[in-house]
């Protein structure tokens, strides 16, 4: 089940073969990033519909990117001046767009399966999940993957899609943080088990799903045990706005029990590379400094958002061979 | 008007296969060779005649919410599922919390198809403070009080509202989810929910409710129902309260029994009830506990919503699914299906809830001089769900393209065939 043709809607169920086919994908495209004419013809004269129910600044900002630089037309719908504003259904604003002919919709809602739901409305056009509730964030994990890949192929030197799967056999990677809540999460860990790490969640227990005994991760009750073992510290953005706070005692405590102090950061091994999906909530779950420190590889995540995302755009809609680029 | 129903498996104090002739709304004749002169007559052969279905649990949306169901519309789904009559829930708008309110709902009802009840709320605007007028409300007719879609939050109120019911004789019926532990919750929490992101109603807040309510009734002395149980534990603590002496009924719903959790795995919306779909632990209990007679009546818990509310992300869409045209076949399924006791099925879908409900005109055994009203089951029948072929005014089944085994046939309300062969009369 490769996402070439398909929507993207999980990382569920996706082989680390369909994985790999994306991250090469991506790394082909961080060269196109590099030129001075940041652009190829790949998607000329598709329409990409930009759909977002939620704010966001650098998903949506990316995605946009990457399909101007794959010369596809970007429809972007801005929600909150829309007729969605006036009551119009999820249905009605995706039957608007597609009878404007369009070939893919990227969409973030609030709604957790709401991606799936537009599949079923528009079987002809290709869905890519920029985020849906707590369910799925499928670019975010890939582009976790990539960055892995790309830094630990780098040290070695070599290019990431020379390792293949290679370097996550055996990989330690440490989750941190508001587990229950997180698209992020979900995505995460179906790329990382998937393609051979071991992981290890950390968290309050009120912060971890139902269910996570079926997941195939190890929960940790200290986080302070792990710091070691850890060649990947993932974070997670512990998300005020969805009422996490009501789920831990206060801020401070989480900060004092699960954030990444300079204390414990120091336990962590130095080729460990510290993650964070951001916006960042500095003071809370990453000191400040930490997040700045050459470990940590947030800002190159950023970056990569924009391969990543040209390599989703050109396999699920054009879902051509990577020799037609 | 006679009507005569030949050759059918007539349930009565003795089981056996007969004739059975209707005059005037009532059963005259039981027997065999009856003769047909000037008769309406019914082929029964190899079909169950009993008394029509009584349901206990029926969202019928009027007044306020006719774009998805009326009293009219509801009366015909319940009259094609073999239904004689049905209660109605007082969670309208405005709620049936006054005489008024209730008594608009009866009125409507005595045009309607099948006979039509109504249950009216605990509090005044279900609102979980102050009590309706039971006693007022009694004296006509109303016969089970409940807040339905929520419990009664303060169990002080609760209590009072207990010991009031008592001396009235009436019942208490509660949906038993504490709200605080189910909160935002759109779906049973366990490893779906979990795996889906969609936030949980746990089990748990089910049987804390079920075991809070079953002590203060025992306290009290006062009767109680429980609807739609939906828990393998919750009808443990039921059925050993109800051998510890507490006066104790509990319905279960047709979709809690047959099907599970992982139907939310794609986000329809017509898969989301409250309390939720649970484990398939929790539906074989159910099974178990139907087959033993552990459990007084199937409900429908029918709860039209019109197209566009269900056909919203699972979290903002109204929770509840049609029940009326479905729940007997699936009872009989549950049942076991040809291995079947008719007097089982007939005592769960028909003779305890008419006794709950208090309807002494339904729910007796087909004897003649009884009120005719009466339901041909077809054990032997398949057909398939179709949303767009059913009488509701609503389409959010569950079971839309399933294949069904038994189906009334016929159904008759005071001697008069209402409904035949999926077909309004």
């Amino acid at each position: 089940m490769s996402v070439r043709g398909q929507s993207l809607l999980s990382l569920r169920g996706l082989t680390p073969e369909d994985l790999l086919e994306v991250l090469d994908t991506a790394e082909s495209f961080v060269e196109v990033n590099r030129r001075s004419v940041k652009k190829v013809p790949a998607l000329r004269g598709r329409v990409v519909a930009s759909l977002f129910y939620e704010e966001s600044t650098r998903t949506r900002l990316s995605f946009e990117t990457a399909a101007k630089r794959l010369s596809a037309d970007v429809l972007s719908l801005a929600v909150a001046s829309s007729s969605v504003k006036k009551g119009e259904s999820l249905r009605d604003t995706i039957a608007t767009i597609e009878a404007l002919g369009i070939d893919a919709v990227v969409l973030r809602h609030r709604a957790s399966g709401a991606a799936e739901q537009v599949a079923r409305y528009v079987p002809h056009v290709r869905v890519i999940n920029a985020g849906d509730g707590q369910h799925q964030h499928p670019t975010q994990g890939l582009l976790d993957v990539f960055t892995v890949r790309q830094i630990l192929a780098a040290r070695r030197g070599a290019r990431g899609s020379e390792t293949g799967a290679a370097l996550f056999e055996g990989l330690h990677v440490l989750m941190v943080g508001d587990i229950r809540h997180s698209r992020v999460a979900r995505s995460d860990i179906d790329a990382y088990v998937a393609l051979g790490a071991t992981v290890r969640v950390a968290a309050p227990p009120t912060l971890l799903p139902p269910g996570i005994e079926t997941w195939p991760v190890t929960v940790v009750d200290s986080l302070r045990d792990s710091l070691e073992w850890a060649d990947v510290l993932a974070l997670l953005r512990l998300q005020q706005e969805r009422g996490t706070g009501r789920f831990v005692p206060s801020l401070a405590e989480f900060t004092a029990t699960f954030g990444l102090t300079q204390e414990r950061f120091a336990l962590v091994r130095p080729e460990a590379l510290v993650m964070h999906p951001g916006p960042i909530n500095r003071g809370i779950e990453i000191d400040a400094a930490v997040a700045d420190a050459p470990a940590s590889v947030i800002t190159r995540q950023v970056a990569n958002g924009v391969p990543i995302r040209m390599a989703v755009l050109f396999l699920t809609v054009a879902g051509a061979r990577e020799g037609e680029l | 008007m006679k009507v005569l129903i030949r050759q059918g498996l007539v349930v009565g104090r003795e089981t056996r296969v007969a004739d059975v002739l209707v005059i005037d709304g009532k059963v005259r004749e039981i027997g065999p060779g009856l003769a047909a002169r000037g008769a309406e007559v019914v082929d029964a052969e190899g079909c169950w005649v009993g008394p029509a279905f009584v349901d206990l649990h029926a969202h019928l949306r009027e007044p306020g919410h006719e774009d998805a169901e009326t009293i009219e519309s509801g009366a015909r789904a319940a009259a094609v599922g073999g239904y004689g009559a049905v209660i109605a829930m007082p969670n309208t708008e405005p709620p049936l919390d006054s005489v008024a309110a209730v008594g608009y709902v009866l009125e409507a009802g005595r045009r309607a198809l099948v006979d039509v009840g109504a249950a009216a709320a605990i509090t005044v605007g279900r609102r979980g403070e102050n009590l309706t007028p039971m006693a007022e409300l009694a004296a006509i007719g109303v016969r089970l009080f409940t807040d339905d879609g929520v419990a009664v939050r303060d169990a002080a109120v609760l209590r009072r509202a207990l010991a009031y019911a008592r001396p009235l004789g009436v019942r208490v019926a509660e949906h038993a989810e504490d709200p605080d532990l189910v909160a935002e919750g759109v779906m049973n929490e366990g490893v779906w929910s979990g795996r889906l992101g969609l936030t949980g109603r746990p089990a748990v807040a089910e049987l804390v409710t079920v075991l809070r309510d079953l002590e203060l009734a025992r306290e009290v002395g006062a009767p109680i129902h429980f609807l739609h149980v939906s828990t393998a534990a919750a009808l443990a603590a039921i059925v050993s309260a109800r051998r510890g002496g507490v006066d104790v009924s509990a319905e279960i719903a047709p979709h809690h029994f047959t099907l599970d959790e992982s139907a939310c795995e794609h986000y329809d919306a017509n898969f989301k009830v409250n309390p939720p779909l649970r484990t398939p632990a929790d539906v074989a209990a159910l099974r178990r506990g139907l087959r033993e007679g552990e459990i007084d009546a199937v409900a429908t818990d029918h709860a039209p919503h019109a197209p566009e509310a269900k056909d919203q992300p699972f979290d903002e869409a109204p929770a509840g699914v049609l029940g009326l045209e479905h729940a007997a076949a699936l009872t009989f399924e549950a049942l076991g299906a040809e291995s079947a006791e008719p007097t089982r099925f007939f005592a769960v879908l028909s003779r305890r809830p008419a006794a709950l409900a208090g309807l002494a005109e339904h729910g007796g055994w087909v004897e003649a001089g009884e009120t005719a009203n009466l339901v041909v089951f077809d054990p032997q029948a398949t057909w398939t769900v179709d949303r767009d072929r059913l009488h509701s005014r609503a389409r959010n089944t569950p079971y839309h393209g399933r294949a069904m085994r038994g189906r009334a046939r016929t159904t008759l309300v005071r001697g008069t065939v209402v409904a035949h062969e999926g077909e309004i009369a």
